[in-house]
Order: structure tokens, then C-alpha cells, then sequence
């Protein structure tokens, strides 16, 4: 097998490649590297290849980048599937390797440092798992509805959730749960996701009401629809037994909340619910951050203006609160934008997903658009207060090679695949 | 092909959309309705104030106040704000000519274009007055106010320690500190720095176009409320701390005393020492600099970190490892030839076989070469590597041979020696108890630092055991948060009742017609003790005491280390004694000694 396209064959090498994917990648990845610049911006320094600085780094990872995608699109696709477990398995190891050789940064035992750079594995184990699933659910036998293909999916996102979550690293752990968007297109039951959506809102609405009044509301809502059902035995029991079964969440909820969670991680979430207000910890950078977005007003200060953002007191500024920065100099406008963006980008792959005509592609592209979206939500809902803080950045703009690089690995291994969607049959 | 579920592409699309739409109003309230996040039109700046708790204060063991805090004004810097000022006019106020401008403008642009660092640390009242009414006319320069340390005596400085500015390396490891930020540097501001430190909060001010501060950012919504930091209290008694500063003037070496019940350290005097109010503020840096090169090092802490042989004081453990692997009874005698004894020679004249008790009396050297002699080559061990293994470990377990203390700042470990390296040295079995003699009488490469003087005697004053020496008594906890260290009782691995002779041995020291310290006895305070000379390649020997007392439920625990004075019973045995009925009866009755030790020197 041989995995470069020859060279006669260059002419059409960029010919079907998806034109506002790529658009869409260079405005973030330059959007992301103006905001670094801003972030990190003095006036004394000002070369913007300052290798010292963010910024004069990111343009290295930028290029590095580039080239990775370029790459990428003279492999052959057939490369992807047919590497797609090795890939997986290797990250794996790596993930492994990690844990005993790693580098400790900020609490987290998640990175290799090779010389001046370091490599984050759990990084690269999105686009590696993303691969894997691809394999693995386009299998003919393959089916989401028996336990049986529900258990290898789940083996396939839980092995690295759980070598991330072993390294202390909690937001990329989480990262993995995005590919259950992929599966409910596989034919995931829906009715799980609405389970997800109501254990959610029981376990916020005990936490801000507690649990006596939770029990009584959940008891007179049972009440009433007893009252307004059929009422046959099947039906009473069906009522009863979710009754109970909520209130025994309910208590739960209250135990783990009070007994389980350490003092920091209870903080966080109640900060988040507004129950508390005395902003010391997770408040702090929380409301640092509102304070840099709400200052931006329509138009923001300008590029450069911001002065908010440049006082460090929102922490990782140029990696997940980049979002501030973008907020405080751009204004409403500019954040409207960046969010447009991401979202035409998330609605194109979804598209481009259903146009493919292998079930591999189709999987694949899936799990990209999965990826993106969580992060997307997560880190922008995170500065805006609307979800918890969970260090994880936002896909292209936020600084920090290991996550670019593998944004551009899972993107153009896409984009590659979609240019070829119409040579197979 | 599976193609069932294409419809869902719109739930996720749906899904997407609607994430956005809740993202764009949010951001919506956030940077347009809502007013609070604005700066008001007048295009204010924000200035965080640094909150700087009150540092702990530090009181000794009765609730006596040591160290306290002192207002001092800090003048801050922004760089970005600093323009078109009179430099001048400014330099004239503060005092300081236009190379310092210079320099401290640009230390300060090093460190951030924005964020606000200290431009001329603790500027006087006066100046802050007079500055106070002009900072409109010198915009991106604001004044901090800041704590200093201040002494009620001039006593305690090794123990105490000092505060300096962050350093770089500091700043990097650790988050919660900022360039110009105080730290615990040495001593107890060190070791309990979380503690003392408390937390810094942040307040946030608006400040207009002509450097004024208008007001709270938002009500004071988003400051922090600094914590007050945790007072101490110490195990030290500042009136015996200062009496043993004062004795030991004009002198080179330490004190140490030491509560044997509790392993409080009841004072740590080090000598020649230093008013701690000379490591504060703007003159630290240079007298921390004179200090350094003075040829009497009053910087060092002799009392943690000087090392000796302990001579003389070391024979009863020598004689507790011998009784513990039943190589000498208490009753066992041993003949002495004074000065003609080999291979030591013993300098004392005294009745001659002595047993235990006696010999401990009289520090004869014969009988303890012969005690030593007897266990390092008795038949009850393989050979000599192993017997003397026995010894060092019995020895760590007097905590010798590492730092002894709970929380003693820059302790040093002193030195037991190991069979392996005398098989180094001499080669594996080419060594005896002759080739390693001068260990039976607590010379050659044995090395104890005061402290671990001092933890001997707390040891036979307990008969065998002892809890780390410590300085820390109790905190005044403000916040549950900070962990405080526990101080264990640990056990030697001799029998209590191995220590009965060796406690009446040290009795006699003072009791006896023939003891070393006779002279110095007081009669209505029972001690023990034992007096000891350490041999110094380098001059004149060092005099060394260690005593306890009252002989029975012991309150207090001693060494005295004076270095180049000769014979431990001239100069240690008297300051030790002095200590002791200081500490007894609160005041000297033997006024002459006293005077005798004020005012000798010894350097
Ligand atoms: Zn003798």
C-alpha cells in the first residue's frame, strides 16, 4: 500500500478540499493568535517573534500546524482506517508513559517535556480516539442499539477518559463524553440523553432548593399526574416507581454533595448556582472574567485597549480565558462573530458528515463536530459563567501547541476524507 | 449502509443553535444591559489594592509580647499610567536623586507594564503627608499601605527570624506571591510563614484621569477581604531567653534549655546574636551585609547549626549502650592509672576502681575506654563492624546523627560515625575498639550540635525518652485551614531502668565531694549534670555542660556551650547553673558568679 499520493497526481490534490472549512480554521487560528498577542501584550516588548512570549511561540505552533494539515491531505485516505487501532493504541501507551514520566504542570501529570516544548498525550488521544470510533462503528456488525455495540463504544472513549482522569486532569477527561453526540447520530437512544438532562436538573434544583422541598415537589408533581393519567395499575406503578426512583436521587445528590465533594469542588458548584457570593476561589476568576467581557460593551476598547485582561487576575489568560480577551478588546460584536463562526463551522462538518458515503467518514466527521462543540460550549459557557470552570480550550484561538496541532489533526483528516467522499464507488 | 437516523443531524443542529443563541443573549446582558461591568464614561482605570493582612503576631510561652506590627507606607508604581510627570519636583519629595529614578522605574517596568509594583519600598510618614497632597500630579504612582516588624526587646533574633522581600525563584514556584510581597526568610517567620502570612485580599478602586481614587469598583462587590494572619505563641520564656542573651555577651557559643515534659525549648541563645530590629525595613539589606562579613558571624545560630564533639557529656551514652547489651553492669569496676593510663590518659586524680556512679563523678576517661572497649570487641556480636553498628543505631535513637527538632529552622545533623566508614578508611576488618578510641570519650568523629546537647540531657532527665525539641507552643488559629506539625514522644532503644545509675552518676557531678561542678551547687535545687570539654584542632578547647533539674520530675533541661574557654566546669557549669536558679526562682541570689560570667570576654 502506499500511502502519498504520486506527484502527477498534484493537480487535483487540492481540488475537492472544502473551501469554507478551511476559511473558517484560518480566521480562527488568526483570530486566536491576535488575542494571544493582546493578552500577553507590552509595551517593551513588541517583536512579534519574541520566542520569550505566547505569542512569538504560537507562530511557531501555527506553522508546525500548517504544515501538519498540508500533510495530512497528501496522505492517502486509505492511511486513516486502515491505522486508525495502531494510532489508538499508541496513544494509549503514551497515556501511560505519561502517568510515570511525565511533567507536572499546574496539579496535572499530563505532559512530556522534550527540550523547550512540551507535549500534552491527552491532546492527541481526542483525534486518536476520534480515528478508532470511526473503526469501530462503521464495522457492518456494529450496532448502537445492543449492549454489545454500546460496550465497545463506550470501552473505546472510557479507557482514555479514565488514563486522563488518572493524570488529575478532570476538563480533558470530560472532553470525551462529547463523542456521545456521534453516537446518538449512530442510533444512541435519545431517551438517554433526556435521563442526562432531567438527573441534571434534579441534582441543580436540590442544590438551590434542597432536598425537603424537591421531595415535596416531585411528590405533588406525581400526585397530579396520577390525577391526570389513565389511571390503570401499569400506569400508577410506572409513576410511583419514577417517584421513587428521584427521590432517592434527590437524597444523593445532598449526600454526595455534603460528603463526598471536596471543599473546592463544592465551592465551584455554588458559585456557579449564585449561592455563594463571597468571591475568593472559583468566583473570582469567574467574575475577573465577566468584569473583562462586560467592559467591552457594543464595540470593545480596541485592539490593544484592553486593560482589564492585562492585570493576570484571570488566570491562563492566553489559554482558556482567551475568550475574555476577545470579549474586553472586540466587544459584543466581536464575540458575536467568533460564536458565528464556530457555529457555521460545527453546522458545515455536520453537513459535510451526512454527504459521506462511508459509514467511516460519516462516524469520523461526527466525532470531530462532537469535539468541537464541547469545547466550543464548555470553555465560552465557562467565561461567561453559564458552566462550571473546567480548564479546556477553545479549538483553535486558544494558545498552546499540543491543542492546535491536534484541532488541525482531526480537521484536515476530515476535510482529506471529504475531498475523496466521491471516489469510493 | 445504515442511514435510519439522518433526522437526528437536526436535533444536533437544533442543539448547536440554540447553545449560540443562549451564549449571544447572555453576552448580550453581560456587555451591553448590564451597567455594573462598565467603567463609568469619564474613562476610569482600575487600580487592585493588594489588601496586606496583619502578619501573626508572636508572643512568648506566658503571653509576653514579642514581635508586633508597625504601619509603613509603600510607594507603588503602574508603568503604563507614568506620564509627563515633574521628575524633579518628585525625586525631591521622596527624596531620592534621578539615577534611582531611573533604575526603579525600569526594575519596574521589568517586572510589568501593568500591574502596579513597589517603586520606593516603606517611605516615612512624613513623606507619605506631603506626597499624599500632590499624587494628582503624578499619575501611575500610588501608595500601599504595608506592616513592619517591630521588637518589644531586642532578644530571640535567631529564633524569630526575619521577613524580606519575595525573590524571583519564590515568586515563579509559588502563585500566592507577587514581586515586592513580604516572606518569611529565617527562623520562626519562616517555618510558620503560612501561619503568620494570613491572606492577602484585593481591593478594587476606580481612579480618574488625575490619579484620584473616586471610589469602590461596584460597591466592593468583587474585593476580597484579606485574613488576618494567625498569632503564635512560642515554647520560649522571654525572661530566661534575654537573661541568657545577657550572660552570654561578649562570648562565643549557645545555650539551649528545653522543658523535658514537653520537648518546649524553653530558650535558644546563640551568641554573639543581633537586635532582629536591624533586619527590618529599607536598612536590612545593609546590615544583613555588614553582618555577613563580620569575623564573629553573629548571623550564624550556633545553637542549630554549630557542630562539637561532645567530650565528657557523651560518656553516660556510652555507658547507657553498654548496659544495654549487658557488657557492664552498674557494679562493674574498672581501675584507673591516672596519668599513666593507656591508651588514654586520664587527667583526673581520684579513688581507683571506680564503678558506675563514681566514675561518672570523677569523668574518668580509664573506665569508659574500658566500657567502650568491652562492648565494641565483646563476643556477643560477629565482629567489630557489627558491635559498633549496634552503637551508632542505639545512638540514632538518642536522635543524634540528624536534625532532633520538630521545627527548628536550619538545624544541622551533626555526626555519628558508621562501620562502613571506617572500612573505608582502615579497610574491612582492619579496625578495633583501640584503632576508634577516642569515640569512648566523646572525641574524634562524633559531632552534636547544641541542640542535640541539650535533647541528651532532656533524655536522662526522663530516663530514656523525649519529645523533638520545638519552639512552637500554640496558634491563635484564624483560619482551620493551616495543618499544625504534632510533636511525637519517641523512645530511645535503652531500658528505663538502665538510666537510674546514670541519673545518681550526674547527681554526684554536683553532690559529690570529688564532682566536676561541686562548686556550683545550689542546695535547695537538686541537679544533675555533667561537664565536658571539646577538643578544638583550631585553638582552645570548647567548655561544654549539660544538666537537668530538679533531680526527680525534672523542669528543665540544659546545655551551655562556650567555645574556646577550656574546661567545661570554668565558664559552662556556672552560666548553666545561673540559668537554672534564674528559671527556678526568678531571680540570682549569686550575684557574684553572675557578675563574673557578665563580664568576662571571651572572644
Ligand atoms: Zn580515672
Amino acid at each position: 500500500m502506499r500511502f502519498f499520493i504520486d506527484m502527477r497526481e498534484r493537480d487535483s490534490l487540492f481540488a475537492g478540499i472544502d473551501k469554507i472549512t478551511v476559511l473558517i480554521y484560518l480566521a480562527l487560528v488568526l483570530i486566536g493568535w491576535i488575542s494571544i498577542y493582546a493578552a500577553v501584550y507590552q509595551e517593551d516588548h513588541s517583536s512579534i517573534f519574541d520566542i520569550s512570549q505566547n505569542y512569538g511561540k504560537q507562530l511557531i505552533w501555527i506553522a508546525i500546524a500548517l504544515f501538519l494539515a498540508v500533510i495530512v491531505v497528501l496522505v492517502d485516505i486509505r492511511f486513516f482506517p486502515a491505522f486508525s487501532y495502531l494510532i489508538y493504541i499508541v496513544v494509549i501507551l503514551l497515556l501511560i508513559a505519561v502517568l510515570f514520566k511525565g511533567t507536572v504542570v499546574a496539579g496535572s501529570k499530563s505532559w512530556f517535556q522534550i527540550g523547550g516544548f512540551a507535549l500534552q498525550p491527552a491532546e492527541l488521544a481526542k483525534y486518536a480516539t476520534c480515528l478508532a470510533l470511526a473503526r469501530a462503528l462503521s464495522n457492518d456488525f456494529f450496532d448502537m442499539r445492543t449492549i454489545k455495540g454500546k460496550a465497545i463504544a463506550f470501552a473505546i472513549i472510557g479507557l482514555p477518559a479514565i488514563l486522563v482522569l488518572l493524570q488529575n486532569d478532570t476538563g480533558s477527561a470530560l472532553v470525551f463524553s462529547s463523542y456521545l453526540i456521534a453516537f446518538y447520530r449512530e442510533g444512541l437512544s435519545g431517551y438517554l440523553f433526556i435521563a442526562g438532562f432531567a438527573v441534571i436538573l434534579l441534582s441543580v434544583l436540590t442544590l438551590l432548593l434542597g432536598p425537603a422541598l424537591m421531595i415535596i415537589s416531585v411528590a405533588v408533581i406525581a400526585v397530579v399526574s396520577i390525577l391526570f393519567i389513565k389511571r390503570n395499575r401499569t400506569n400508577i406503578v410506572k409513576v410511583i416507581s419514577i417517584f421513587l426512583v428521584a427521590a432517592a436521587f434527590i437524597f444523593t445528590v445532598e449526600y454526595s454533595f455534603e460528603n463526598i465533594l471536596q471543599a473546592h469542588q463544592k465551592s465551584r458548584i455554588n458559585v456557579l448556582l449564585g449561592k455563594e457570593i463571597d468571591l475568593k476561589g472559583a468566583g473570582y476568576n469567574l467574575n475577573q472574567s465577566k468584569i473583562a467581557i462586560g467592559s467591552g460593551g457594543l464595540k470593545g476598547k480596541g485592539f490593544l485597549q484592553g486593560t482589564q485582561t492585562k492585570y493576570s487576575f484571570v488566570p491562563e489568560q492566553s489559554t482558556d480565558f482567551i475568550f475574555c480577551t476577545i470579549g474586553e478588546e472586540w466587544g459584543f460584536i466581536g464575540s458575536v462573530i467568533v460564536i458565528a463562526l464556530y457555529i457555521i463551522l460545527i453546522i458545515r462538518l455536520i453537513n459535510m458528515a451526512e454527504r459521506q458515503r462511508s459509514d467511516f467518514a460519516r462516524i469520523y466527521g461526527y466525532g470531530v463536530a462532537s469535539v468541537v462543540t464541547f469545547h466550543f460550549i464548555i470553555n465560552i459557557g465557562m467565561t461567561i459563567g453559564l458552566v462550571p470552570v473546567i480548564g479546556i480550550p477553545l479549538p483553535f484561538i486558544s494558545y498552546g501547541g499540543s491543542s492546535l496541532m491536534a484541532f488541525t489533526l482531526l480537521l484536515f483528516t476530515f476535510v482529506k476524507q471529504d475531498a475523496h467522499r466521491l471516489d469510493l464507488l | 449502509m445504515r442511514k435510519p437516523y439522518t433526522d437526528r443531524k437536526y436535533i444536533i443542529i437544533g442543539f448547536v443553535i440554540a447553545v449560540g443563541i443562549i451564549f449571544i443573549l447572555k453576552l448580550f446582558h453581560i456587555q451591553i444591559i448590564d451597567k455594573s461591568y462598565k467603567l463609568s464614561a469619564d474613562n476610569n482605570v482600575l487600580r487592585y489594592m493588594t489588601q496586606y493582612p496583619a502578619r501573626g503576631l508572636i508572643y512568648d510561652r506566658n503571653g509576653k509580647l514579642m514581635v508586633y506590627n508597625e504601619a509603613a507606607y509603600d510607594l507603588m508604581v503602574v508603568p503604563r499610567l507614568v506620564k509627563n510627570i515633574d521628575t524633579v519636583e518628585f525625586c525631591n519629595i521622596i527624596g531620592i536623586d534621578r539615577e534611582t529614578f531611573i533604575s526603579n522605574i525600569s526594575r519596574a517596568k521589568k517586572y510589568s507594564f501593568f500591574k502596579p509594583s513597589v517603586f520606593e519600598a516603606q517611605i516615612s510618614r512624613e513623606t507619605y503627608g506631603f506626597l499624599e497632597e500632590k499624587l494628582f500630579k503624578y499619575p501611575g504612582f500610588f501608595v500601599q499601605i504595608r506592616t513592619l516588624r517591630k521588637y518589644t526587646e531586642p532578644i530571640a533574633a535567631h529564633i524569630l527570624g526575619y521577613i524580606g522581600e519575595v525573590s524571583n525563584r519564590v515568586i515563579e514556584s509559588n502563585p500566592y506571591y507577587k514581586m515586592g510581597d513580604y516572606i518569611g526568610i529565617s527562623g520562626i517567620e519562616k517555618t510558620y510563614e503560612e501561619i503568620l502570612r494570613g491572606k492577602k485580599g484585593v481591593k478594587i478602586m476606580m481612579v480618574d484621569v488625575h490619579n484620584r481614587e473616586v471610589g469602590n469598583y461596584m460597591e466592593g462587590k468583587f474585593d476580597t477581604l484579606s485574613e488576618m494572619g494567625s498569632d503564635i505563641y512560642l515554647t520560649i520564656d522571654a525572661e530566661l531567653q534575654a537573661y541568657g542573651e545577657y550572660l552570654m555577651k561578649n562570648k562565643r557559643g549557645s545555650i539551649v534549655a528545653i522543658e523535658p515534659a514537653t520537648g518546649e525549648i524553653l530558650a535558644l541563645v546563640s551568641s554573639p546574636t543581633y537586635d532582629p530590629g536591624l533586619m527590618v525595613g529599607r536598612t536590612r539589606t545593609k546590615n544583613y551585609f555588614l553582618m555577613s562579613k563580620d569575623s564573629l558571624k553573629p548571623l550564624f545560630n550556633r545553637a542549630l547549626m554549630a557542630t562539637y564533639p561532645p567530650g565528657s557529656t557523651f560518656k553516660m551514652a556510652n555507658a547507657l549502650v553498654a548496659l544495654k547489651y549487658e557488657t557492664l553492669t552498674p557494679q562493674s569496676r574498672y581501675g584507673c592509672s591516672g596519668k599513666q593510663s593507656q591508651p588514654i590518659r586520664c587527667t583526673h586524680s581520684h579513688e581507683t576502681p571506680l564503678a558506675l556512679r563514681g566514675a561518672i563523678e570523677h569523668s574518668c576517661n580509664s573506665y569508659f575506654w574500658a566500657t567502650f572497649r568491652d562492648l565494641i570487641g565483646s563476643s556477643k556480636f560477629k565482629n567489630t563492624a557489627e558491635a559498633f553498628q549496634q552503637w551508632t543505631e542505639t545512638m540514632h535513637s538518642f536522635g543524634l546523627g540528624k536534625p532532633v527538632g520538630g521545627d527548628l529552622f536550619g538545624e544541622q545533623s551533626g555526626k555519628i560515625p558508621q562501620s562502613g566508614e571506617y572500612n573505608r578508611i582502615y579497610g574491612v576488618n582492619r579496625w578495633r575498639a583501640l584503632t576508634i578510641r577516642s569515640l569512648s570519650i566523646g572525641q574524634g568523629e562524633i559531632l552534636l550540635t547544641p541542640v542535640q546537647l541539650a535533647n541528651m540531657a532532656t533524655i536522662y532527665a526522663n530516663r530514656g525518652s523525649y519529645y523533638p525539641p520545638h519552639l512552637l507552643r500554640s496558634v491563635t488559629q484564624r483560619s482551620d485551614s493551616i495543618a499544625l506539625p504534632e510533636f511525637k514522644k519517641k523512645y530511645t532503644s535503652v531500658n528505663q531502668n538502665h538510666f537510674h545509675d546514670i541519673v545518681d552518676g550526674m547527681h554526684q557531678v554536683f553532690s559529690g565531694s570529688h564532682g566536676t561542678a561541686r562548686w556550683y551547687r545550689i542546695d535547695t535545687i537538686p541537679m544533675c549534670g555533667k561537664t565536658g570539654t571539646s577538643e578544638n584542632p583550631h585553638g582552645k578547647d570548647h567548655s561544654l555542660f549539660i544538666a537537668f533539674a530538679p533531680m526527680d520530675n525534672p523542669k528543665i533541661a540544659i546545655a551551655v556551650v562556650v567555645e574556646n574557654s577550656g574546661f567545661g566546669a570554668t565558664w559552662a557549669v556556672p552560666i548553666a547553673t545561673l540559668m537554672m536558679e534564674k528559671y527556678f526562682n526568678g531571680e540570682i541570689v549569686r550575684k557574684h558568679i553572675e557578675e563574673r560570667m557578665v563580664n568576662a570576654i571571651l572572644y
